[in-house]
């Protein structure tokens, strides 16, 4: 029978199916953050059952308050970090070598084609980008994914999302996972997996596929998903080398992932975005969706550049175009937090932190804090920031504050005359 | 363990209340459940809800509207509830993570239709006193009760959530048979 990527990834790792309906598992990756783990390593040390099922398929590490702000947080990173210690768990990355969760442990070759992974993070999603099936779960979910190695879902439904048409120069993957939500609502992939297609996420990088994918639970999908290609084998093959003897090879291999053409979906939306505008959001909901141009002039106080959705090289890359030679505007601060040390230093070798510097940015080391107020960046009442992150909740990024999403470009040009601004106009 | 389900109900009419609503991230340095005891729905901005009111003080049931606890993946916002005797949420539908969350903790997160949410929350707009609401999950129903009147609903839990319920939660379940 034909078959979705998430139907495949499931038939190949049903453990179990204890109810109609009901699917348990068998997990390639559990990934873990200081945050949502340390309950979950407290509990099983309660039940005295503090153990894991593989320490090779758990990765760790320290992102969302890092270095440590205060003894709270500190507690939290040495919760994580003794656990990791103790049942020798090497992909463990503590401060200096740690970055924002759905940016390093891609660039450290992690998920591959057809793995299940979890994480307790909703953002978790990011990873589909891949052709996996990634999950964010709750602490529970975590702790049984330690613990057992499995994770329970309900039977997959999927949307297919067809993108066709080409994006216009300074048109990218955040405007067009900004419109699919407006155009899906908060909740209209609840239960879901977004699987994504068409000549316009074949052209796009993988730093643009996670953007795209990271993005799926803003409409309340379980996961986005984007097609293994040459694209994805040529970013993962420093890490599999080893295992092909070509890429050729390696593409075969992935491609039995790839949606069956006659496979049923929920759904199927065909979206042409050669007409797309850059897309900026309103209100507290990450549909609250309109083009830049009917949000230009808005008054901004800050400008965050960084996280899980664009904190990767090529987004810095993207912002650095539009700031060189340029100030931002006295009215307001920028903050960028290149998202894993790799970035930062591919960063600094390209001279896009001198950009980010002189247009009067203050570099952060790696880390998620403004994206959810947890460290610095967080805002004062009444103040707004233009944020390249993916939440807009009333109160995300500081009690009071508004966050209106957008793209690094956008978040550039707004950081320059100190209200949203469209970046096409300005070059 | 095995929770108590039911009790007086407190109404959030309003779709898409978000995580950060129920628990805002500035108390996720917390690693106890106990610790986010105070701070239940602190940042929900609702006409006629107070956070730090008798109301939710006293509930046990939250009566709610679409696509309840949307956003972050954090437990803490079924903890939040559990370590405030709310063990039961009633919707018209929820977030996945969310929703999953509270089976695994043992707890209710009922789906009922929008016609069904609509008579709960008249019947508590009329209701002279706080309702009551009486779960009984082998039936499958919930009796509302204030001042001597009573409406009853049905709803539909699936095999795998009522079996999570009755063994207390996900990590009892999943160890005893994996």
């Amino acid at each position: 029978m034909a078959q979705t990527t998430a139907e495949k990834i499931f038939a190949a790792h049903l453990r179990d199916e204890p109810f109609p309906g009901t699917k348990v598992l068998d997990l390639d990756r559990v990934l873990c953050h200081e945050i949502t783990t340390p309950v979950a390593i407290a509990d099983l040390e309660w039940r005295g059952k503090d153990r894991v099922y593989d320490n090779t398929k758990i990765k760790a590490v320290i992102d969302h308050v890092t270095p440590s702000k205060d003894s709270k947080t500190a507690l939290q990173a040495k919760i994580l970090r003794d656990w990791a210690r103790r049942h020798d768990i090497k992909d463990f990355f503590d401060v200096g070598r740690n970055g924002v969760c759905h940016a390093l442990f891609p660039e450290k070759g992690y998920v591959r084609p057809g793995f299940t992974v979890i994480m307790g993070d909703s953002h978790t999603c990011t990873h589909g980008a891949f052709g996996a099936f990634a999950a964010g779960v709750g602490t529970t979910d975590l702790e049984v994914g330690i613990l057992k190695g499995v994770c329970a879902f309900r039977e997959p439904k999927t949307i297919r999302i067809n993108l066709t048409g080409s994006l216009q120069a300074g048109v990218y993957a955040k405007d067009v996972i900004l419109f699919v939500i407006g155009q899906l609502g908060v909740n209209g992939a609840t239960d879901r997996v977004l699987e994504f297609h068409g000549p316009v996420v074949e052209a796009m990088s993988m730093d643009a596929r996670m953007t795209l994918c990271n993005m799926a639970i803003e409409a309340g999908g379980t996961c986005g998903i984007c097609q293994p290609d040459m694209v994805t084998v040529d970013y993962l093959w420093p890490f599999i080398e080893d295992e092909f003897d070509s890429k050729q090879a390696a593409l075969k291999e992935y491609r039995q992932w790839c949606a069956d053409a006659e496979a049923n979906y929920d759904n199927v939306l065909d979206f042409d975005v050669t007409e797309l505008e850059p897309h900026v959001t309103y209100g507290y909901k990450p549909d609250c969706v309109k083009p830049v141009g009917e949000m230009a002039g808005t008054r901004i106080d800050q400008v965050y550049i960084g996280t899980c959705t664009n904190g990767r090289i090529e987004d810095l890359r993207q912002a650095a175009e539009i700031l060189k030679g340029r100030k931002i505007a006295d009215s307001l601060r920028g903050i960028v937090s290149p998202a894993t040390p790799k970035i930062f230093q591919e960063a600094l070798a390209e001279g896009l932190i001198q950009i980010f510097m002189e247009a009067g940015f203050c570099v952060t080391n790696p880390t998620c804090g403004a994206c959810l107020g947890m460290s610095n960046g967080v805002l004062a009442e009444g103040e707004a920031c233009a944020s390249t992150s993916n939440r807009n909740f009333n109160g995300r990024m500081g009690k009071g504050g508004m966050v209106h999403l957008m793209s690094p470009a956008t978040a550039a040009a707004t950081a320059i005359t100190g209200c949203i601004t469209d970046a096409r106009e300005l070059k | 363990m095995k929770k108590i389900f039911g009790g007086p109900a407190i109404v959030l009419d309003r779709s898409d209340i978000n995580t950060d609503e129920i628990i805002p991230a500035k108390y996720l340095t917390e690693v106890t459940k106990e610790a986010l005891k105070p701070y239940c729905l602190e940042d929900l901005k609702l006409e006629g809800f107070d956070a730090k009111g008798e109301k939710l003080k006293k509930a046990r049931v939250i009566i709610t509207r679409e696509n309840f606890g949307c956003g972050s993946s954090r437990e803490h916002a079924p903890w939040v509830f559990e370590v405030n005797d709310i063990h039961t949420v009633i919707a018209e539908s929820y977030a996945r993570i969310f929703r999953q969350n509270m089976f695994n903790c043992g707890m209710l997160a009922i789906e009922l239709p929008k016609a069904d949410i609509d008579a709960l929350i008249a019947f508590e707009k009329e209701a002279k006193s706080d309702m009551d609401l009486q779960v009984k999950l082998q039936e499958q129903q919930l009796i509302a009760r204030s001042n001597g009147r009573e409406e009853s609903f049905n709803f539909d839990i699936s095999l795998f959530d009522k079996a999570l319920v009755e063994a207390g939660g996900w990590v009892e379940y999943a160890d005893a048979r994996y």
